[in-house]
């Protein structure tokens, strides 16, 4: 029978565009309790590092009224090895679609590193480069706001592995496009945007910021139009399959991601508030569709550009 | 764990902005005293995790202390009210090793889940010793209560105007045969540091979701990054350090 909501990655079939974003979705299994999560696109986990790291001090948490939150949890994850040999095998047996690893780090060594592991791993079907983490120093977004770093993240990590491979770009630039560009030139399979705004919160009375770690990342509905409009003139610009991701909340928000030119569409934040999203947008989904008179969800993807 | 919505049935301050707010609905996820519930609110982002004070198999109640946009939210709730929550998150108390004569020690808006526990140790047939410690007479919360389960109470104040003068950690007994805490970080620092027995403390931390997927909540342990909503709230004493 005829899947409406298929869509593809670089030659993966996904079953619909709906992906839990890395760093809001665990490894994964932890989901398993709230709903049967085989019903997903994909799955992004949550970005690993080559070593384990514990991230920020506490609080890494602050709230933006109804518009968000700001997070600095800082890349904790329990460091590739243990990704590779334990969280990955233990998704595999419960989820039966396609796995993005996220990976990051902190010099290119790490992100080959990273990369070459994941490339091996059974079960991986995309890796997924996070040069945009706002929270980590002498790292991440570094890489992710310079055209140059960024091709040679690409370039580096396309030298050591046969799987596609989606550069998770920042909106913390003044042109994400020339990053974008860059990263198409290096040589990347797709691209992954937006991660988190660089945001900062004040507890008025303390007269102190929330975060200890003074500013992190926001996201969140707050973040949706800064995200279609970007996920839209990297589409005017590049190639290259997106993955469009920020403040996406509902299956609306899909299809104007996916109208604006993203492939597929992460959910990121709203995991967070309510465990079943993905799973709710996953079935309103044909809904909305009916009421668009869009047959195909394949059909709708740039539509905004023809 | 599970999302369910709860009708509000009372909503009553008792102590200098203290309430206590019961909810009716389904109670079966929650499955020890300590675990927490996430309640969504309209108008912010984010769930607020409250502890769970008492339950039954259709009623739960909470008791929270005012402190911030969603808590004064909460406070202006009226009965009949319908909510969206999280509820059985977190591990709660684990009173199998509790021992004979088992000592429960609150410090403030700690105190309302060790209510629930003092009742389930109760029903255990165990006689358990409870201190309490706020900073004044006004700030004084369930204390009647423990003592209407039969718990031996012992009340202390920073100003004296209720009970002994000074913190809990200058009444702790000679003799319990364990013990379990929920208060302030100052206060559990002290207890890791001062307490002869072993014992369970609850911890709170700011949460993104309160079930185990953001890694917002974690501190580190002797066993290495462990996240507050899902390995606790409530740890072993062999599990922290006295720098948490």
């Amino acid at each position: 029978m005829e899947n409406r909501l298929e869509t593809s990655l670089s030659g993966i079939r996904l079953n619909n565009p709906v992906i839990p974003a890395s760093g809001t979705f665990g490894f994964g299994r932890e989901m398993t309790a709230w709903y049967d999560i085989d019903c997903l696109g994909a799955i992004s986990i949550k970005g690993t590092t080559p070593e384990p790291r514990y991230g920020n001090p506490q609080p890494r948490i602050a709230e933006c009224g109804n518009y968000g939150m700001l997070n600095a949890v800082g890349l904790q994850n329990p460091g590739v090895k243990v990704v590779v040999d334990n969280e990955i095998p233990q998704l595999s047996q419960v989820f039966h679609q396609p796995i993005i690893a996220n990976i990051s780090g902190f010099s290119i060594d790490d992100y080959v590193f990273a990369a070459r592991q994941m490339d091996q791993t059974d079960g991986v079907a995309i890796i997924e480069v996070n040069i945009s983490c706002p929270n980590v120093h002498n790292g991440g977004m570094a890489f992710g706001t310079q055209p140059q770093a960024a091709a040679q993240v690409t370039q580096a990590v396309k030298a050591v592995t046969h799987k596609p491979i989606y550069i998770k770009l920042s909106p913390n630039v003044t042109d994400i496009t020339q990053i974008a560009r860059a990263c198409q030139d290096a040589g990347a399979d797709g691209l992954c945007l937006i991660n988190t705004i660089l945001g900062m919160r004040i507890d008025i009375a303390r007269r102190q910021p929330v975060l200890a770690n003074r500013y992190g990342g926001y996201s969140g509905p707050g973040i949706f139009p800064v995200a279609v409009r970007m996920v839209n003139q990297v589409a005017r610009s590049c190639q290259l399959p997106i993955i469009g991701c920020g403040g996406v909340s509902r299956a609306e928000d899909v299809i104007e991601m996916m109208m604006a030119g993203a492939t597929a569409v992460e959910i990121g934040a709203q995991n967070l508030v309510n465990p079943l999203a993905c799973k709710q947008i996953i079935e309103d989904l044909p809904k909305v569709m009916d009421r668009l008179h869009i047959h195909n969800i394949k059909d709708i993807i740039a539509c905004v550009n023809e | 764990m599970t999302q369910t919505q709860y009708i509000v049935t009372c909503n009553e301050q008792i102590a200098s902005g203290i309430w206590s707010m019961r909810l009716r609905g389904n109670t079966a996820a929650i499955t020890a005293p300590g675990q927490f519930v996430n309640l969504q609110l309209p108008g912010l982002f984010l769930r607020r995790p409250i502890s769970v004070c008492d339950w039954s198999e259709d009623e739960m109640r909470i008791v929270y202390k005012v402190v911030g946009e969603g808590t004064r939210y909460m406070s202006r709730i009226e009965v009949g009210v319908s909510m969206n929550v999280l509820t059985g998150l977190g591990n709660g108390y684990d009173i199998r090793p509790c021992g004979d004569s088992p000592l429960l020690i609150g410090g403030g808006v700690g105190v309302p889940p060790l209510l629930g526990l003092a009742k389930r140790l109760r029903m255990s047939g165990k006689a358990p010793q409870v201190l309490l410690g706020f900073n004044s007479d006004k700030d004084v919360i369930l204390a009647d209560e423990f003592t209407r389960l039969g718990c031996t109470v012992q009340v202390a104040t920073m100003d004296g105007s209720c009970g002994i003068r000074g913190l809990v950690t200058d009444a702790i007994p000679d003799h319990y045969s364990y013990y379990y805490a929920c208060g302030p970080l100052p206060m559990l620092r002290a207890l890791l540091a001062q307490m002869t027995q072993d014992g369970q403390l609850s911890l709170e931390a700011r949460m993104g979701c309160g079930f185990g997927v953001c890694m917002g909540c974690t501190i580190q342990t002797q066993y290495g990054p462990q996240r507050v909503c899902k390995e606790g709230p409530v740890f072993r004493n062999t599990e922290l350090t006295t720098d948490i």
